[in-house]
């Protein structure tokens, strides 16, 4: 369970994007620098790699708050893709194909109530990841951490992905109709 | 477009790990501008690798000089995006073409088929396949795992029938021979893992298609 009065990291990010709220943003940088530096090293990345890349990761919402869409993905997701893709530049020296993207227009604030829910399906993840069994939860991390190949990595998850697919489903189809 | 094969989730969740070669990650990617469902299903994944983060221990060090460097950084303003021209090919594929559909640069193969291979990182191969209709793609080997996703027209194999957007998934014991459906001509995206390194000239010879 969480504790009441935890930081609503949407509201952070969107005071660093409309106000450039320094305070806000080292709130975040305090909770999220060090986790995307352990995360990185985790993934492989040597001391000084992943320092650089965190760097990177945080300059990232610091200067560019304004490609968050808080109706989509928590800030920790948003958080994870960019460190994802620093992480496949800088130490793969590849690249990621990345879909068409589907810009919401500059008018279109998402809906608060599908903020809140998707925050909430972030935190029943992060809950279900903690309960999982510790070999599965271990094989998780090992796939993301760049540990099993791509036909090692295990389909059955066992995790409430069902929930949050919907959510964003049904955010995607909004979009969609919105740009029809 | 009703799409009826999707991406597996092991793909998924590789391709949200960061861990496809470039080449799968293209096929995803295009699958994934063509079916809203596996978008999500995809986003869902990202969701798993925040959690991650989010559940990773702090390291320790410190980082005061960092958030201060970070700090003296300009922001940057949100740029209005110029609506994208509509496309014959989804956009991660104009990427790789340097164009659309009239900018490939098509290369025979024999029969009909012709083949465009893109640029990408050495771990696996990706190509564009022209199948006139009514044509079969010769019998050509793959080794490891080969992605093929439908871009325009259809073919069917021994499995299934596999229609604009439906990525065939296919690991090396799957023998099949596709044809292109009647008609329109298949336009495919495939990727396959990269070929082992042969050192006589006896199984190079065994694979004469398509260079793979």
């Amino acid at each position: 369970m969480r504790l009441e009065g935890e930081a609503d990291w949407s509201a952070l990010v969107l005071r660093v994007r409309d106000n450039a709220d320094e305070q806000a943003f080292s709130q975040i940088f305090a909770h999220f620098g060090p986790r995307v530096r352990a995360f990185l090293r985790k993934s492989g990345a040597t001391d000084a790699q992943a320092e650089e890349c965190t760097q990177d990761v945080m300059s990232t919402l610091w200067q560019k708050a304004h490609l968050y869409d808080p109706g989509r993905a928590s800030v920790s997701t948003w958080i994870f893709t960019i460190a994802r893709n620093r992480r496949i530049d800088a130490l793969r020296k590849s690249r990621r194909p990345e879909p068409e993207d589907l810009p919401w227009g500059p008018e279109d604030e998402p809906d608060q109530a599908d903020v809140f829910e998707m925050q909430q399906e972030s935190r029943r993840l992060v809950d279900a990841l903690a309960e999982l069994p510790e070999n599965q939860r271990v094989l998780i991390e090992r796939a993301y951490f760049g540990e099993l190949s791509h036909s090692q990595i295990a389909a059955e998850t066992g995790l409430p992905l069902g929930t949050i697919k919907s959510r964003i489903r049904l955010a995607l189809d909004r979009l969609r109709r919105k740009m029809s | 477009m009703t799409i009826r094969h999707h991406l597996s989730d092991q793909l998924l969740m590789a391709y949200s790990a960061g861990e496809l070669p470039e080449a799968f990650g293209l096929i995803v990617a295009t699958h994934l501008s063509m079916c809203d469902d596996c978008r999500a299903r995809a986003a869902s994944f990202d969701a798993v690798g925040g959690a991650l983060v989010e559940a990773s221990s702090a390291s320790s060090g410190p980082m005061d000089d960092m958030l201060a460097r970070i700090l003296s950084l300009p922001q940057t303003r949100a740029v209005p995006q110029a609506p994208r021209r509509r496309t014959v090919l989804p956009a991660p594929l104009t990427d790789y073409v340097g164009g659309d559909l009239d900018a490939v640069r098509w290369r025979s193969v024999g029969m009909g088929v012709k083949q465009a291979i893109l640029s990408t990182d050495k771990a696996a191969t990706a190509r564009l396949l022209y199948i006139p209709g009514g044509q079969s793609v010769p019998d050509h080997g793959h080794r490891g795992m080969e992605l093929t996703l439908v871009l325009q027209g259809a073919f069917r194999d021994e499995t299934d029938r596999f229609g604009p957007g439906d990525v065939e998934i296919a690991s090396e014991d799957v023998e099949h021979t596709p044809v292109a459906e009647n008609g329109e001509a298949c336009i495919c995206l495939a990727a396959t893992d990269a070929p082992l390194r042969f050192r006589s000239l006896i199984p190079r010879l065994a694979q004469p298609f398509l260079r793979i």
